[in-house]
């Protein structure tokens, strides 16, 4: 019974995914047509010859309705088209060796955070109000407020420049070029997955069932382990939805100040240089993954949680 | 009087320059007075450093800024890929390391009287780096590739000269019919459309570059990738990670091989001029794109070696829309505006890279051509000022009547800070209330253009090439980047003569006098000229300055330590 409900779940999310992703593409493809400018606009002037070429050559030139379903068209094969800025790729393939960069950071820093955070923040409320307490949640407090802007390149100029330990920037899939970006991603979802924890476990400690567990006698790691640990960081999976989304298809601040070949660039100086195709192709790829990973933490949820079923009986 | 190149003394030129230059002003890059000691190399014979000074491995790695769009020469603009393709390809003209024109796969030239016919005399035994031979071919093909309008290049809009390149363009003639000849197999004929004294110098950009036809034709659109791209320049592509490096490697089979002593390049993108530096600082480059423009003085003192700076071949200056009050018919409160501003303080506080007060429009150091000069450029700040505001109570502005003012421009730390002196002076001076407005850069433009809601806006220009007529021709009745609404016949017409002149001395006169004219209508405000900045290491040589900031990597070499007195060379 409980099998099917979750089937039937899944299906209904996957096929709700046409319309997001249907909604989210016309929307993208009339906002980013409605920016003033366009991809061949700069400061130098192109001469009225070059642009017609140009134009045509991007079908620029057709109504803007032939356009969009030129587009639509085209996606549905799976295909992006050329990139404008990047002349020489598609976005596909720029989305292709963008994407397991940011992925492989994003996923780094995310198990980290989720670890150290889960770690910390049972800790702070097993020892509430303590001094133990007050000094790691005051440093997950500065950890959300310091902006990654700042963090980065103070690491950098510390460990990189000074030290001489990592590299300051560049990428090449070695380890000693992750760290530095991992650490500056992870530091503020530690600190809010471990103030989550910390407030939820707070909350479950203090209920019935745990009491009764430590009445018949278990040892407190076993209660916290066995029963307290669970139904606690139920409020953290459904943050780490969203948030591993946010992670794994690249911060734009990460990528600049360290170098990285990542998915956010795209994004941004997509946006920037109108550059349609990639502006678009990424706007789908991101809708994709954002639907795909909370459909995970749907999931995940009713694994973890005993009150949740999806079957409608 | 054909000015015909004799081949030897060039040659000399550019092998033996290392020699020659080594003890003038721009060796290696740096004014005299700011090196400690002067160092000397000291060079063989054939102009090559002495072996045991260099180091086993000539490798240079260059930040290059943006990722390049593309590396298809006939596409590519912007600076980080013709860095690159500088490298990867050779002309029909080449520059030595001080940007001046030099044969390439063109052994020599004659230009024909009236100035508009180039016969080029190929090199005999240039390959390209597959082997297959290179000829005269070879360059007609590519020419017509660049401009046939399905190519759809925007770069072929430097290629405008030709003789009907604009037909072709527009789709009105086949591409056979673009002034270009094929004499036999290495000699070729290029008619322009007039006299263009700066062609030479157009040959040398990416796209006249030659393109080998089976490449393009057996990948298509994928015949710049690594592995794919056949090459004729002093490099091969060996491998492009976009965004990550480009790493070029010594074509063997370049026509000047046995001169290239820089064995393997690598290029890497950084979108963040920071971060470059502190690569650079942790020696994981050689030479970077650029410097912030916040951290001069921490570099000076901390990296005078390193730091090197020099003259660019660009002006920034704000623009008047003079198609709208306050400015139509306005010129006293132009000039105003113009004079009220102290540009000694803004270069030397403000900007403080060098940059040099500019008075006209064209930078000084483009091709021997020497701008204009207004008779306040001989003023004391004082006296400006005290016309300025003479000038400003002409135009009817007064402390009870002041004028309110917009400067408008696109959102850049640099632009907004220059905005905020200039904005802060016209207050102390005149009394001006200005409102400084930010947008992004695409807006920006559009509202330049239109020419409706600006004001006073944010301009500037970085010429394509060492040509004055460049930054003269915006100016133009009807020139797509006019966005001041600017138009004086006789400044057209002075262009107009400008175009058909073909005695260069007169030529210079003609500009002189339509930059005299365009100053005299106040039609911008001169701030500076651009300088170029970066930090390079000092074992790196071989390279110097030039105005183009154009610096291939086949005349570098890294020495084995960073000063050769230590290998008791010399003094």
């Amino acid at each position: 019974m409980r099998q099917e409900g979750v089937l039937r779940h899944a299906t209904t999310r996957l096929l709700g995914l046409v319309p997001t992703l249907l909604i989210l593409i016309t929307i993208a493809f009339f906002l980013i047509r409605m920016a003033p400018g366009g991809p061949f606009d700069g400061e130098k002037v192109l001469p009225p010859e070059i642009r017609a070429n140009l134009d045509a050559n991007y079908h620029l030139d057709e109504p803007l309705l032939q356009q969009y379903f030129r587009y639509l068209g085209q996606i549905i094969t799976g295909d992006f088209g050329p990139s404008f800025q990047y002349k020489d790729w598609t976005v596909n393939e720029l989305i292709a060796q963008g994407f397991p960069v940011s992925a492989t950071i994003g996923g780094l820093a995310m198990l980290v955070a989720f670890v150290l955070g889960t770690l910390i923040g049972t800790l702070a409320a097993l020892r509430q109000n303590s001094a133990v307490d007050y000094s790691v949640m005051g440093v997950a407090m500065l950890g959300i407020s310091i902006p990654n802007f700042v963090v980065a390149p103070l690491l950098i100029l510390v460990v990189a420049v000074y030290a001489g330990w990592l590299p300051a920037g560049g990428w090449d899939w070695s380890w000693q070029r992750m760290v530095l970006p991992v650490i500056t991603l992870a530091l503020p979802v530690i600190a809010y997955i471990a103030r989550l924890t910390r407030g939820s476990m707070i909350e479950v400690l203090h209920s019935n069932y745990i009491r009764t567990a430590r009445a018949k006698g278990l040892p407190e790691f076993l209660v916290i382990r066995r029963h307290a640990l669970k139904p606690a960081i139920l409020p953290v999976i459904s943050y780490m939805g969203p948030a591993t989304a946010a992670l794994i298809t690249g911060s734009v601040v990460i990528e600049r100040i360290y170098s990285i070949p990542g998915l956010g660039s795209y994004f941004v100086q997509g946006a920037l240089n109108r550059d349609y195709t990639l502006v678009m192709g990424v706007v789908v790829f991101y809708g994709v993954v954002i639907v795909v990973l909370n459909f995970i933490v749907d999931l995940l949820y009713a694994w973890l949680n005993p009150r949740i079923r999806y079957d409608t009986t | 009087m054909t000015p015909t190149f004799h081949i030897k003394s060039l040659l000399a030129c550019s092998l033996l320059g290392l020699v020659a230059c080594s003890d003038q002003e721009s060796d290696f890059g740096r004014p005299l007075e700011q090196r400690s000691h002067p160092v000397e190399l000291v060079l063989l014979e054939d102009g090559r450093p002495d072996p045991s000074v260099l180091a086993p491995d000539q490798v240079v790695r260059r930040g290059n800024g943006e990722e390049p769009e593309t590396l298809d020469p006939h596409h590519a603009l912007g600076v980080p890929a013709s860095h690159i393709l500088r490298d990867l390809f050779e002309g029909l003209t080449a520059e030595s390391p001080d940007g001046e024109v030099v044969p390439g796969a063109a052994l020599r030239w004659n230009i024909s009287r009236d100035a508009r016919t180039y016969t080029f005399y190929l090199r005999r035994d240039m390959t390209w780096s597959n082997g297959d031979p290179l000829n005269a071919e070879d360059f007609v093909y590519s020419l017509q590739r660049a401009l046939d309008p399905a190519t759809a290049s925007s770069a072929a809009r430097i290629l405008l000269p030709i003789q009907n390149a604009r037909e072709v363009l527009a789709g009105e003639l086949p591409v056979e019919e673009l002034g270009f000849s094929l004499l036999d197999e290495f000699t070729m004929q290029i008619t322009l459309t007039g006299p263009t004294p700066y062609f030479l110098g157009l040959l040398a950009s990416p796209v006249a570059y030659p393109v080998n036809r089976k490449n393009v034709e057996e990948f298509g659109d994928q015949f710049s990738k690594a592995g794919k791209l056949v090459s004729n320049g002093a490099y091969v592509l060996k491998d492009w990670k976009p965004r990550v490096s480009i790493e070029l490697e010594k074509n063997p089979n370049y026509r000047e091989a046995g001169q290239v002593l820089m064995e393997q390049v690598f290029y890497i993108p950084s979108e963040d001029s920071s971060t470059e530096v502190k690569q650079f600082r942790s020696g994981e480059l050689d030479w970077t794109y650029e410097v912030p423009n916040n951290q001069f003085k921490w570099l000076q003192r901390h990296y005078p070696e390193e730091l090197v700076t020099s003259p660019w071949m660009g002006s920034y200056f704000l623009g008047f829309n003079l198609t709208q009050e306050p400015f139509i018919d306005n010129p006293s409160l132009r000039m105003a505006l113009i004079l009220a501003i102290d540009r000694q303080i803004i270069t030397e506080k403000v900007t403080q890279f060098g940059e040099k007060p500019s008075y006209a429009l064209v930078p000084p150091g483009i091709d021997g051509y020497v701008p204009f000069s207004p008779e306040y450029a001989d003023w004391t700040q004082e006296e400006r000022d005290h016309e300025a505001r003479k000038l400003y109570e002409q135009a009817g502005y007064s402390e009870e009547n002041p004028l309110r003012i917009e400067i408008r421009f696109n959102t850049s730390d640099n632009n907004k800070k220059i905005a905020l002196a200039i904005a802060s002076m016209w207050k102390q001076t005149l009394g001006v209330a200005v409102t400084l407005v930010n947008e992004e850069f695409r807006v920006f433009l559009q509202n330049r253009e239109q020419k409706v809601i600006t004001q006073v806006f944010r301009a500037g220009w970085i010429s394509d090439y060492n040509d004055p007529y460049s930054f003269l021709e915006l100016f133009r009745t009807g020139h797509g980047r006019n966005d001041y609404g600017y138009s004086n016949p006789s400044f057209d017409a002075l262009l107009d003569e400008v175009g058909t002149e073909r005695v260069r001395a007169r030529r210079e006169r003609l500009m002189f006098e339509a930059e005299r004219v365009l100053m005299s209508d106040h039609v911008i405000v001169p701030v500076f000229t651009y300088v170029t900045k970066r930090l390079v290491n000092p074992r790196l040589k071989g390279w110097q300055n030039n105005v183009m900031d154009h610096h291939p990597s086949r005349f570098m070499f890294m020495l084995k330590s960073r000063d050769p007195d230590v290998q008791g060379e010399q003094q």
